[in-house]
Protein backbone atom coordinates (compact mmCIF):
# COMPACT_ATOMS: atom_id res chain seq x y z
CA UNK A 1 0.00 0.00 0.00
CA UNK A 2 3.01 2.27 0.63
CA UNK A 3 3.60 2.64 -3.13
CA UNK A 4 0.33 4.59 -3.35
CA UNK A 5 2.16 7.41 -1.55
CA UNK A 6 3.26 8.74 -4.96
CA UNK A 7 -0.36 8.99 -6.10
CA UNK A 8 -1.21 10.88 -2.93
CA UNK A 9 1.73 13.24 -3.53
CA UNK A 10 0.51 14.08 -7.02
CA UNK A 11 -2.97 14.89 -5.72
CA UNK A 12 -1.66 17.00 -2.86
CA UNK A 13 1.01 18.73 -4.97
CA UNK A 14 -1.43 19.74 -7.69
CA UNK A 15 -4.02 20.76 -5.10
CA UNK A 16 -1.68 23.27 -3.45
CA UNK A 17 -0.57 24.55 -6.85
CA UNK A 18 3.07 23.44 -7.02
CA UNK A 19 4.68 23.23 -10.47
CA UNK A 20 3.38 19.96 -11.99
CA UNK A 21 6.83 19.01 -13.34
CA UNK A 22 8.32 19.05 -9.84
CA UNK A 23 5.28 17.26 -8.46
CA UNK A 24 5.78 14.48 -11.01
CA UNK A 25 9.47 14.15 -10.07
CA UNK A 26 8.66 14.06 -6.35
CA UNK A 27 5.96 11.47 -6.92
CA UNK A 28 8.32 9.29 -8.96
CA UNK A 29 10.93 9.53 -6.20
CA UNK A 30 8.46 8.64 -3.43
CA UNK A 31 7.05 5.74 -5.44
CA UNK A 32 10.48 4.36 -6.28
CA UNK A 33 11.73 4.65 -2.69
CA UNK A 34 8.59 2.94 -1.43
CA UNK A 35 9.28 0.13 -3.89
CA UNK A 36 12.76 -0.31 -2.38
CA UNK A 37 14.89 1.49 -5.00
CA UNK A 38 17.72 3.88 -4.15
CA UNK A 39 17.36 7.53 -5.27
CA UNK A 40 19.84 6.99 -8.12
CA UNK A 41 18.02 3.86 -9.23
CA UNK A 42 14.77 5.84 -9.29
CA UNK A 43 16.41 8.57 -11.38
CA UNK A 44 17.75 5.96 -13.81
CA UNK A 45 14.37 4.23 -14.04
CA UNK A 46 12.66 7.57 -14.67
CA UNK A 47 15.29 8.51 -17.27
CA UNK A 48 14.86 5.21 -19.06
CA UNK A 49 11.08 5.60 -19.19
CA UNK A 50 11.42 9.24 -20.27
CA UNK A 51 13.67 8.21 -23.16
CA UNK A 52 11.32 5.41 -24.19
CA UNK A 53 8.37 7.81 -24.27
CA UNK A 54 9.89 10.40 -26.61
CA UNK A 55 7.21 9.83 -29.23
CA UNK A 56 4.78 11.62 -26.89
CA UNK A 57 6.75 14.85 -27.40
CA UNK A 58 7.51 14.10 -31.06
CA UNK A 59 4.01 15.46 -31.71
CA UNK A 60 5.51 18.98 -31.24
CA UNK A 61 7.08 18.52 -34.68
CA UNK A 62 3.85 20.07 -35.94
CA UNK A 63 4.55 23.46 -34.29
CA UNK A 64 6.73 25.00 -37.06
CA UNK A 65 4.25 24.43 -39.87
CA UNK A 66 1.29 25.63 -37.78
CA UNK A 67 3.38 28.67 -36.82
CA UNK A 68 4.03 29.53 -40.46
CA UNK A 69 0.34 29.19 -41.29
CA UNK A 70 -0.57 31.47 -38.39
CA UNK A 71 2.00 33.99 -39.56
CA UNK A 72 0.41 33.82 -43.00
CA UNK A 73 -2.91 34.89 -41.48
CA UNK A 74 -4.74 31.57 -40.93
CA UNK A 75 -6.32 32.83 -37.70
CA UNK A 76 -7.45 36.03 -39.39
CA UNK A 77 -8.90 34.04 -42.28
CA UNK A 78 -10.74 31.76 -39.83
CA UNK A 79 -12.11 34.78 -37.97
CA UNK A 80 -13.25 36.31 -41.25
CA UNK A 81 -15.01 33.09 -42.14
CA UNK A 82 -16.91 32.96 -38.83
CA UNK A 83 -17.70 36.69 -39.03
CA UNK A 84 -19.43 36.16 -42.37
CA UNK A 85 -21.91 33.70 -40.85
CA UNK A 86 -25.21 35.59 -40.88
CA UNK A 87 -28.02 35.75 -38.31
CA UNK A 88 -25.81 34.50 -35.50
CA UNK A 89 -27.76 33.45 -32.39
CA UNK A 90 -26.09 32.15 -29.25
CA UNK A 91 -27.15 28.57 -30.00
CA UNK A 92 -26.07 28.70 -33.65
CA UNK A 93 -22.75 30.30 -32.76
CA UNK A 94 -21.97 27.74 -30.08
CA UNK A 95 -23.16 24.77 -32.18
CA UNK A 96 -21.05 25.98 -35.12
CA UNK A 97 -18.05 26.45 -32.89
CA UNK A 98 -18.47 23.03 -31.25
CA UNK A 99 -18.66 21.40 -34.68
CA UNK A 100 -15.70 23.44 -35.95
CA UNK A 101 -13.61 22.59 -32.90
CA UNK A 102 -14.40 18.89 -33.04
CA UNK A 103 -13.83 18.67 -36.79
CA UNK A 104 -10.53 20.56 -36.81
CA UNK A 105 -9.26 18.66 -33.77
CA UNK A 106 -10.13 15.42 -35.54
CA UNK A 107 -7.87 16.60 -38.38
CA UNK A 108 -5.04 17.17 -35.89
CA UNK A 109 -5.42 20.96 -35.99
CA UNK A 110 -5.78 21.30 -32.24
CA UNK A 111 -3.83 24.54 -32.09
CA UNK A 112 -5.76 26.63 -34.63
CA UNK A 113 -8.25 27.48 -31.88
CA UNK A 114 -8.16 27.63 -28.11
CA UNK A 115 -9.06 29.50 -24.95
CA UNK A 116 -6.48 32.25 -25.40
CA UNK A 117 -6.59 32.82 -29.12
CA UNK A 118 -10.26 32.12 -29.90
CA UNK A 119 -12.55 32.12 -26.87
CA UNK A 120 -11.43 35.30 -25.10
CA UNK A 121 -11.04 37.64 -28.10
CA UNK A 122 -13.77 36.33 -30.44
CA UNK A 123 -16.22 33.67 -29.34
CA UNK A 124 -17.03 34.90 -25.82
CA UNK A 125 -17.78 38.51 -26.89
CA UNK A 126 -19.84 37.26 -29.84
CA UNK A 127 -21.76 34.89 -27.55
CA UNK A 128 -22.50 37.70 -25.08
CA UNK A 129 -23.71 39.96 -27.88
CA UNK A 130 -25.89 37.19 -29.31
CA UNK A 131 -27.46 36.58 -25.89
CA UNK A 132 -28.15 40.31 -25.50
CA UNK A 133 -29.96 40.48 -28.86
CA UNK A 134 -31.97 37.32 -28.03
CA UNK A 135 -33.13 38.65 -24.68
CA UNK A 136 -33.88 42.11 -26.08
CA UNK A 137 -31.28 43.92 -24.00
CA UNK A 138 -28.53 46.30 -24.99
CA UNK A 139 -26.16 44.33 -22.80
CA UNK A 140 -26.50 41.12 -20.78
CA UNK A 141 -26.46 41.38 -16.98
CA UNK A 142 -23.01 40.78 -15.42
CA UNK A 143 -24.02 37.45 -13.89
CA UNK A 144 -25.38 36.21 -17.22
CA UNK A 145 -22.22 37.41 -18.99
CA UNK A 146 -20.16 35.26 -16.63
CA UNK A 147 -22.32 32.20 -17.32
CA UNK A 148 -22.07 32.79 -21.08
CA UNK A 149 -18.29 33.12 -20.97
CA UNK A 150 -17.84 30.01 -18.82
CA UNK A 151 -20.11 28.10 -21.20
CA UNK A 152 -18.03 29.24 -24.19
CA UNK A 153 -14.82 28.07 -22.48
CA UNK A 154 -16.45 24.73 -21.64
CA UNK A 155 -17.54 24.30 -25.25
CA UNK A 156 -13.95 24.73 -26.42
CA UNK A 157 -12.63 22.06 -24.05
CA UNK A 158 -15.40 19.61 -24.92
CA UNK A 159 -14.92 20.12 -28.66
CA UNK A 160 -11.18 19.63 -28.29
CA UNK A 161 -11.29 16.56 -26.03
CA UNK A 162 -13.87 14.69 -28.07
CA UNK A 163 -12.35 15.51 -31.44
CA UNK A 164 -8.62 15.13 -31.02
CA UNK A 165 -8.56 11.38 -30.39
CA UNK A 166 -9.85 10.81 -33.93
CA UNK A 167 -6.53 12.16 -35.21
CA UNK A 168 -3.94 9.42 -35.63
CA UNK A 169 -0.86 11.20 -34.36
CA UNK A 170 -2.17 12.95 -31.24
CA UNK A 171 -0.31 12.35 -27.97
CA UNK A 172 -2.96 10.24 -26.29
CA UNK A 173 -3.25 7.85 -29.24
CA UNK A 174 0.54 7.46 -29.40
CA UNK A 175 0.59 6.89 -25.63
CA UNK A 176 -1.94 4.07 -25.96
CA UNK A 177 0.05 2.47 -28.82
CA UNK A 178 3.24 2.64 -26.77
CA UNK A 179 1.63 1.30 -23.62
CA UNK A 180 0.04 -1.63 -25.42
CA UNK A 181 3.34 -2.38 -27.15
CA UNK A 182 5.07 -2.57 -23.75
CA UNK A 183 2.46 -5.14 -22.80
CA UNK A 184 3.00 -7.19 -25.93
CA UNK A 185 -0.09 -6.06 -27.85
CA UNK A 186 0.42 -4.46 -31.26
CA UNK A 187 -2.33 -2.00 -32.19
CA UNK A 188 -2.45 0.36 -35.15
CA UNK A 189 -3.09 4.04 -34.31
CA UNK A 190 -5.90 3.98 -36.88
CA UNK A 191 -7.79 1.31 -34.91
CA UNK A 192 -7.71 3.47 -31.77
CA UNK A 193 -8.80 6.54 -33.76
CA UNK A 194 -11.81 4.77 -35.23
CA UNK A 195 -13.11 3.88 -31.76
CA UNK A 196 -13.10 7.57 -30.80
CA UNK A 197 -15.78 8.37 -33.39
CA UNK A 198 -18.90 7.06 -31.53
CA UNK A 199 -18.05 9.11 -28.42
CA UNK A 200 -17.34 12.18 -30.59
CA UNK A 201 -20.84 11.95 -32.08
CA UNK A 202 -22.36 11.46 -28.61
CA UNK A 203 -20.44 14.48 -27.30
CA UNK A 204 -21.84 16.67 -30.07
CA UNK A 205 -25.37 15.44 -29.34
CA UNK A 206 -25.17 15.84 -25.55
CA UNK A 207 -23.45 19.21 -25.50
CA UNK A 208 -25.55 20.37 -28.46
CA UNK A 209 -28.74 19.75 -26.47
CA UNK A 210 -27.25 21.69 -23.55
CA UNK A 211 -26.40 24.58 -25.89
CA UNK A 212 -29.99 24.68 -27.15
CA UNK A 213 -31.30 24.57 -23.56
CA UNK A 214 -28.92 27.35 -22.53
CA UNK A 215 -30.07 29.47 -25.50
CA UNK A 216 -33.77 29.04 -24.67
CA UNK A 217 -33.40 29.77 -20.97
CA UNK A 218 -34.57 33.05 -19.38
CA UNK A 219 -35.93 34.46 -22.60
CA UNK A 220 -38.68 37.08 -22.19
CA UNK A 221 -42.04 35.47 -22.85
CA UNK A 222 -44.18 37.03 -25.54
CA UNK B 1 14.66 2.31 -43.66
CA UNK B 2 12.96 5.44 -42.34
CA UNK B 3 11.72 4.93 -38.79
CA UNK B 4 11.72 6.43 -35.33
CA UNK B 5 15.44 7.35 -35.52
CA UNK B 6 14.90 9.72 -38.45
CA UNK B 7 11.76 11.29 -36.96
CA UNK B 8 13.55 11.83 -33.65
CA UNK B 9 16.51 13.35 -35.51
CA UNK B 10 14.16 15.78 -37.27
CA UNK B 11 12.54 16.70 -33.95
CA UNK B 12 16.02 17.06 -32.44
CA UNK B 13 17.09 19.51 -35.14
CA UNK B 14 13.87 21.54 -34.75
CA UNK B 15 14.36 21.75 -30.96
CA UNK B 16 18.06 22.60 -31.47
CA UNK B 17 16.88 25.43 -33.74
CA UNK B 18 14.55 26.62 -30.95
CA UNK B 19 17.51 26.58 -28.55
CA UNK B 20 19.76 28.65 -30.83
CA UNK B 21 16.99 31.15 -31.60
CA UNK B 22 16.15 31.43 -27.88
CA UNK B 23 19.76 32.08 -26.96
CA UNK B 24 20.12 34.80 -29.61
CA UNK B 25 16.92 36.60 -28.62
CA UNK B 26 17.88 39.74 -26.68
CA UNK B 27 14.21 40.54 -25.86
CA UNK B 28 13.85 37.40 -23.72
CA UNK B 29 15.29 38.02 -20.24
CA UNK B 30 15.35 34.26 -19.57
CA UNK B 31 17.01 33.33 -22.86
CA UNK B 32 19.71 31.14 -21.30
CA UNK B 33 17.15 29.09 -19.38
CA UNK B 34 14.97 28.72 -22.50
CA UNK B 35 18.00 27.71 -24.56
CA UNK B 36 18.94 25.14 -21.91
CA UNK B 37 15.39 23.71 -21.89
CA UNK B 38 15.12 23.35 -25.68
CA UNK B 39 18.77 22.35 -26.03
CA UNK B 40 18.28 19.44 -23.63
CA UNK B 41 15.07 18.50 -25.45
CA UNK B 42 17.15 18.42 -28.65
CA UNK B 43 19.88 16.35 -26.97
CA UNK B 44 17.26 13.87 -25.77
CA UNK B 45 15.92 13.40 -29.30
CA UNK B 46 19.31 13.32 -31.02
CA UNK B 47 21.31 11.22 -28.56
CA UNK B 48 18.88 9.89 -25.91
CA UNK B 49 19.78 6.29 -26.65
CA UNK B 50 23.46 6.97 -25.99
CA UNK B 51 23.06 8.88 -22.72
CA UNK B 52 22.35 5.86 -20.56
CA UNK B 53 19.47 5.58 -18.11
CA UNK B 54 21.05 7.71 -15.42
CA UNK B 55 22.14 10.27 -18.01
CA UNK B 56 18.56 10.57 -19.23
CA UNK B 57 17.40 10.86 -15.62
CA UNK B 58 19.77 13.77 -15.00
CA UNK B 59 18.67 15.34 -18.30
CA UNK B 60 14.99 15.30 -17.40
CA UNK B 61 15.78 16.50 -13.87
CA UNK B 62 17.64 19.56 -15.20
CA UNK B 63 14.91 20.24 -17.78
CA UNK B 64 12.21 20.09 -15.13
CA UNK B 65 14.15 22.35 -12.75
CA UNK B 66 14.87 24.90 -15.51
CA UNK B 67 11.21 24.88 -16.53
CA UNK B 68 9.96 25.10 -12.94
CA UNK B 69 12.11 28.17 -12.33
CA UNK B 70 10.10 29.79 -15.12
CA UNK B 71 10.69 30.06 -18.85
CA UNK B 72 10.53 33.31 -20.80
CA UNK B 73 8.90 34.03 -24.12
CA UNK B 74 10.75 34.73 -27.33
CA UNK B 75 10.07 37.90 -29.22
CA UNK B 76 11.50 36.66 -32.49
CA UNK B 77 8.30 35.31 -34.07
CA UNK B 78 4.95 37.09 -34.12
CA UNK B 79 4.48 38.85 -37.43
CA UNK B 80 2.54 42.01 -36.63
CA UNK B 81 -1.24 41.89 -36.80
CA UNK B 82 -1.46 44.10 -39.88
CA UNK B 83 0.86 41.89 -41.92
CA UNK B 84 -1.18 38.83 -40.92
CA UNK B 85 -4.46 40.54 -41.80
CA UNK B 86 -3.08 41.65 -45.17
CA UNK B 87 -1.86 38.12 -45.85
CA UNK B 88 -5.27 36.74 -44.85
CA UNK B 89 -6.98 39.14 -47.26
CA UNK B 90 -4.57 38.24 -50.04
CA UNK B 91 -4.79 34.45 -49.71
CA UNK B 92 -8.25 34.01 -48.12
CA UNK B 93 -9.53 30.46 -48.00
CA UNK B 94 -6.35 29.18 -49.68
CA UNK B 95 -4.75 29.41 -46.22
CA UNK B 96 -6.84 26.43 -45.13
CA UNK B 97 -5.44 24.15 -47.85
CA UNK B 98 -2.00 23.45 -46.27
CA UNK B 99 -3.75 23.03 -42.92
CA UNK B 100 -5.92 20.34 -44.49
CA UNK B 101 -2.98 18.82 -46.35
CA UNK B 102 -1.20 17.80 -43.11
CA UNK B 103 -3.84 15.35 -41.83
CA UNK B 104 -4.43 14.09 -45.37
CA UNK B 105 -0.72 13.33 -45.81
CA UNK B 106 -0.56 11.61 -42.43
CA UNK B 107 -3.58 9.51 -43.30
CA UNK B 108 -2.33 8.69 -46.82
CA UNK B 109 1.16 7.91 -45.49
CA UNK B 110 0.01 5.55 -42.76
CA UNK B 111 -2.40 3.72 -45.04
CA UNK B 112 0.04 3.72 -47.99
CA UNK B 113 2.87 2.12 -46.04
CA UNK B 114 0.62 -0.64 -44.77
CA UNK B 115 -1.21 -1.39 -47.97
CA UNK B 116 1.08 0.05 -50.65
CA UNK B 117 3.13 -3.07 -51.31
CA UNK B 118 6.59 -4.25 -50.28
CA UNK B 119 8.50 -1.33 -51.84
CA UNK B 120 6.93 1.25 -49.52
CA UNK B 121 7.08 -1.13 -46.57
CA UNK B 122 10.82 -1.52 -47.16
CA UNK B 123 11.29 2.26 -47.28
CA UNK B 124 9.34 3.10 -44.13
CA UNK B 125 9.12 1.11 -40.90
CA UNK B 126 5.46 -0.02 -40.98
CA UNK B 127 5.23 0.05 -37.18
CA UNK B 128 6.09 3.77 -37.18
CA UNK B 129 4.19 4.73 -40.34
CA UNK B 130 1.97 7.31 -38.59
CA UNK B 131 4.78 9.16 -36.86
CA UNK B 132 7.00 9.08 -39.98
CA UNK B 133 4.09 10.42 -42.06
CA UNK B 134 3.56 13.18 -39.50
CA UNK B 135 7.22 14.15 -39.66
CA UNK B 136 7.23 14.15 -43.46
CA UNK B 137 3.97 16.11 -43.61
CA UNK B 138 5.21 18.68 -41.08
CA UNK B 139 8.40 19.20 -43.09
CA UNK B 140 6.85 19.22 -46.58
CA UNK B 141 3.90 21.44 -45.71
CA UNK B 142 6.12 23.88 -43.82
CA UNK B 143 8.35 24.31 -46.90
CA UNK B 144 5.29 24.51 -49.15
CA UNK B 145 3.64 27.16 -46.95
CA UNK B 146 6.80 29.28 -46.83
CA UNK B 147 6.85 29.31 -50.65
CA UNK B 148 3.10 29.67 -51.23
CA UNK B 149 2.63 32.55 -48.80
CA UNK B 150 6.04 34.21 -49.31
CA UNK B 151 7.24 33.85 -45.72
CA UNK B 152 10.86 34.17 -44.52
CA UNK B 153 12.91 30.99 -44.88
CA UNK B 154 13.49 30.78 -41.12
CA UNK B 155 9.84 31.40 -40.24
CA UNK B 156 9.05 27.73 -39.48
CA UNK B 157 11.60 27.90 -36.65
CA UNK B 158 10.81 31.41 -35.39
CA UNK B 159 7.05 30.79 -35.53
CA UNK B 160 7.41 27.27 -34.16
CA UNK B 161 9.35 28.72 -31.23
CA UNK B 162 6.64 31.34 -30.67
CA UNK B 163 4.05 28.54 -30.31
CA UNK B 164 6.43 26.40 -28.25
CA UNK B 165 6.98 29.29 -25.84
CA UNK B 166 3.22 29.77 -25.57
CA UNK B 167 3.01 26.17 -24.39
CA UNK B 168 6.15 26.60 -22.25
CA UNK B 169 6.91 23.95 -19.64
CA UNK B 170 3.57 22.27 -20.40
CA UNK B 171 5.35 20.90 -23.49
CA UNK B 172 7.25 18.54 -21.20
CA UNK B 173 4.41 17.43 -18.91
CA UNK B 174 2.77 14.72 -21.08
CA UNK B 175 6.08 12.87 -21.62
CA UNK B 176 6.96 13.20 -17.92
CA UNK B 177 3.57 11.84 -16.91
CA UNK B 178 4.13 8.92 -19.30
CA UNK B 179 7.47 8.28 -17.56
CA UNK B 180 5.79 8.56 -14.15
CA UNK B 181 3.33 5.95 -15.34
CA UNK B 182 6.26 3.65 -16.09
CA UNK B 183 7.72 4.20 -12.59
CA UNK B 184 4.27 3.48 -11.14
CA UNK B 185 4.24 0.29 -13.20
CA UNK B 186 7.72 -0.65 -11.95
CA UNK B 187 6.64 -0.16 -8.35
CA UNK B 188 3.46 -2.09 -8.96
CA UNK B 189 1.07 0.80 -8.34
CA UNK B 190 -1.23 -0.47 -11.08
CA UNK B 191 -1.30 -3.84 -9.40
CA UNK B 192 -2.12 -2.36 -5.99
CA UNK B 193 -4.82 -0.11 -7.44
CA UNK B 194 -6.11 -2.96 -9.56
CA UNK B 195 -6.14 -5.33 -6.56
CA UNK B 196 -7.84 -2.75 -4.39
CA UNK B 197 -10.40 -1.96 -7.07
CA UNK B 198 -10.94 -5.64 -7.83
CA UNK B 199 -11.32 -6.46 -4.14
CA UNK B 200 -13.63 -3.56 -3.39
CA UNK B 201 -15.74 -3.80 -6.55
CA UNK B 202 -16.99 -7.16 -7.75
CA UNK B 203 -16.22 -7.74 -11.43
CA UNK B 204 -17.90 -11.10 -11.91
CA UNK B 205 -19.84 -9.88 -14.90
CA UNK B 206 -18.55 -8.12 -17.98
CA UNK B 207 -20.82 -5.13 -17.40
CA UNK B 208 -19.51 -4.70 -13.85
CA UNK B 209 -15.91 -4.77 -15.12
CA UNK B 210 -16.70 -2.22 -17.84
CA UNK B 211 -18.32 0.08 -15.27
CA UNK B 212 -15.33 -0.25 -12.92
CA UNK B 213 -12.85 0.54 -15.75
CA UNK B 214 -14.76 3.55 -17.14
CA UNK B 215 -15.60 5.10 -13.76
CA UNK B 216 -12.09 4.22 -12.54
CA UNK B 217 -10.48 6.00 -15.51
CA UNK B 218 -12.60 9.09 -14.81
CA UNK B 219 -12.06 8.95 -11.05
CA UNK B 220 -8.32 8.36 -11.25
CA UNK B 221 -8.03 11.16 -13.84
CA UNK B 222 -9.77 13.52 -11.42
CA UNK B 223 -7.15 12.59 -8.80
CA UNK B 224 -4.17 12.81 -11.18
CA UNK B 225 -5.39 15.75 -13.28
CA UNK B 226 -4.49 13.97 -16.48
CA UNK B 227 -5.91 10.97 -18.31
CA UNK B 228 -2.36 10.15 -19.51
CA UNK B 229 -1.36 9.31 -15.94
CA UNK B 230 -4.51 7.37 -15.13
CA UNK B 231 -4.43 5.31 -18.31
CA UNK B 232 -1.41 3.05 -17.67
CA UNK B 233 -2.47 2.41 -14.06
CA UNK B 234 -6.12 1.57 -14.73
CA UNK B 235 -5.39 -0.29 -17.97
CA UNK B 236 -2.68 -2.49 -16.43
CA UNK B 237 -4.83 -3.00 -13.31
CA UNK B 238 -8.27 -3.62 -14.77
CA UNK B 239 -8.54 -3.44 -18.57
CA UNK B 240 -5.82 -5.85 -19.72
CA UNK B 241 -6.24 -8.62 -17.13
CA UNK B 242 -10.03 -8.52 -16.81
CA UNK B 243 -11.66 -6.89 -19.86
CA UNK B 244 -9.21 -8.18 -22.47
CA UNK B 245 -7.84 -11.26 -20.68
CA UNK B 246 -10.94 -12.72 -19.08
CA UNK B 247 -13.79 -11.34 -21.21
CA UNK B 248 -12.04 -11.22 -24.61
CA UNK B 249 -12.45 -7.50 -25.28
CA UNK B 250 -10.83 -5.83 -28.28
CA UNK B 251 -7.82 -3.99 -26.78
CA UNK B 252 -8.10 -1.08 -29.27
CA UNK B 253 -11.76 -0.39 -28.50
CA UNK B 254 -11.35 -0.90 -24.75
CA UNK B 255 -8.36 1.45 -24.55
CA UNK B 256 -9.78 4.14 -26.86
CA UNK B 257 -13.11 4.38 -25.03
CA UNK B 258 -11.33 4.05 -21.68
CA UNK B 259 -9.12 7.03 -22.53
CA UNK B 260 -12.22 9.04 -23.49
CA UNK B 261 -13.78 8.15 -20.13
CA UNK B 262 -10.64 9.61 -18.62
CA UNK B 263 -11.22 12.79 -20.64
CA UNK B 264 -14.62 13.08 -18.89
CA UNK B 265 -12.63 13.15 -15.66
CA UNK B 266 -10.31 15.84 -17.06
CA UNK B 267 -13.36 18.08 -17.57
CA UNK B 268 -14.20 17.71 -13.87
CA UNK B 269 -10.89 18.29 -12.11
CA UNK B 270 -9.18 21.49 -10.98
CA UNK B 271 -5.88 19.59 -11.31
CA UNK B 272 -6.18 20.01 -15.10
CA UNK B 273 -5.45 23.65 -14.45
CA UNK B 274 -4.52 24.64 -17.98
CA UNK B 275 -7.93 23.60 -19.31
CA UNK B 276 -10.18 24.38 -16.35
CA UNK B 277 -8.69 27.09 -14.13
CA UNK B 278 -6.61 29.22 -16.51
CA UNK B 279 -9.58 30.04 -18.80
CA UNK B 280 -11.62 31.15 -15.79
CA UNK B 281 -8.87 33.67 -15.00
CA UNK B 282 -8.49 34.60 -18.65
CA UNK B 283 -12.23 35.31 -18.95
CA UNK B 284 -12.34 37.30 -15.73
CA UNK B 285 -14.82 34.99 -13.97
CA UNK B 286 -15.56 35.50 -10.26
CA UNK B 287 -15.99 31.78 -9.65
CA UNK B 288 -12.71 29.93 -10.12
CA UNK B 289 -14.64 26.73 -10.82
CA UNK B 290 -17.17 28.27 -13.23
CA UNK B 291 -15.73 26.45 -16.27
CA UNK B 292 -15.80 23.09 -14.45
CA UNK B 293 -19.41 23.74 -13.39
CA UNK B 294 -20.31 24.50 -17.01
CA UNK B 295 -18.62 21.29 -18.16
CA UNK B 296 -19.87 18.92 -15.45
CA UNK B 297 -23.31 17.95 -16.86
CA UNK B 298 -21.87 17.13 -20.30
CA UNK B 299 -18.96 15.22 -18.74
CA UNK B 300 -21.18 13.08 -16.49
CA UNK B 301 -23.65 12.17 -19.26
CA UNK B 302 -20.78 11.32 -21.62
CA UNK B 303 -19.19 9.11 -18.97
CA UNK B 304 -22.40 7.09 -18.85
CA UNK B 305 -22.52 7.02 -22.68
CA UNK B 306 -18.91 5.76 -22.84
CA UNK B 307 -19.68 2.97 -20.40
CA UNK B 308 -22.59 1.81 -22.55
CA UNK B 309 -20.55 2.18 -25.77
CA UNK B 310 -17.72 0.06 -24.41
CA UNK B 311 -20.07 -2.67 -23.27
CA UNK B 312 -21.80 -2.74 -26.66
CA UNK B 313 -18.87 -2.19 -29.06
CA UNK B 314 -15.70 -3.56 -27.47
CA UNK B 315 -16.67 -7.22 -27.26
CA UNK B 316 -16.89 -8.91 -30.66
CA UNK B 317 -19.40 -11.73 -30.58
CA UNK B 318 -17.64 -15.10 -30.43
CA UNK B 319 -19.04 -17.22 -33.18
Amino acid sequence: MLVLLGVLLVVAGFAVGLNPLLVVLASALATGLAAGLSPLEVLAAFGKAFNENRYVSAAWLILPVIGVLERSGLQEAARGLIGRLRSVTFARLMLSYLLFRQATSALGLTSIAGQTQTIRPIIAPMAEAARAVETGLAEVAPAEAQRVRAFAAATDNIGLFFGEDIFLAIGSVLLMVGFLQQNGITVEPLHLSVWAIPTAIAAFAVHGVRILMFGRRERPRP
Amino acid sequence: MIGLTQVYALAGFVFAGFAVLSLRDPTNPRRVRNALFWGLFALSFLAGDRLGNLGNGVLVLVMALAAALGLGRSGTGAADAEARAASARAYGLRLFLPALLIPLMVLAGSLGVRHGGPALAALVDPKQATLVSLGVAALVVAVLSVRLFHQPVLSPLTEGLRLADTIGWMALLPQMLAALGAVFALAGVGGVVGETVTRVFPMDTRLAAVVVYCLGMAGFTVLMGNAFAAFPVMTAGVALPVLVGRFGGDPAAVCAIGMLSGFCGTLLTPLAANFNLAPAALLDLDDRFAVIRAQAPTALVLLAVNTVLMNVLAFPAHS
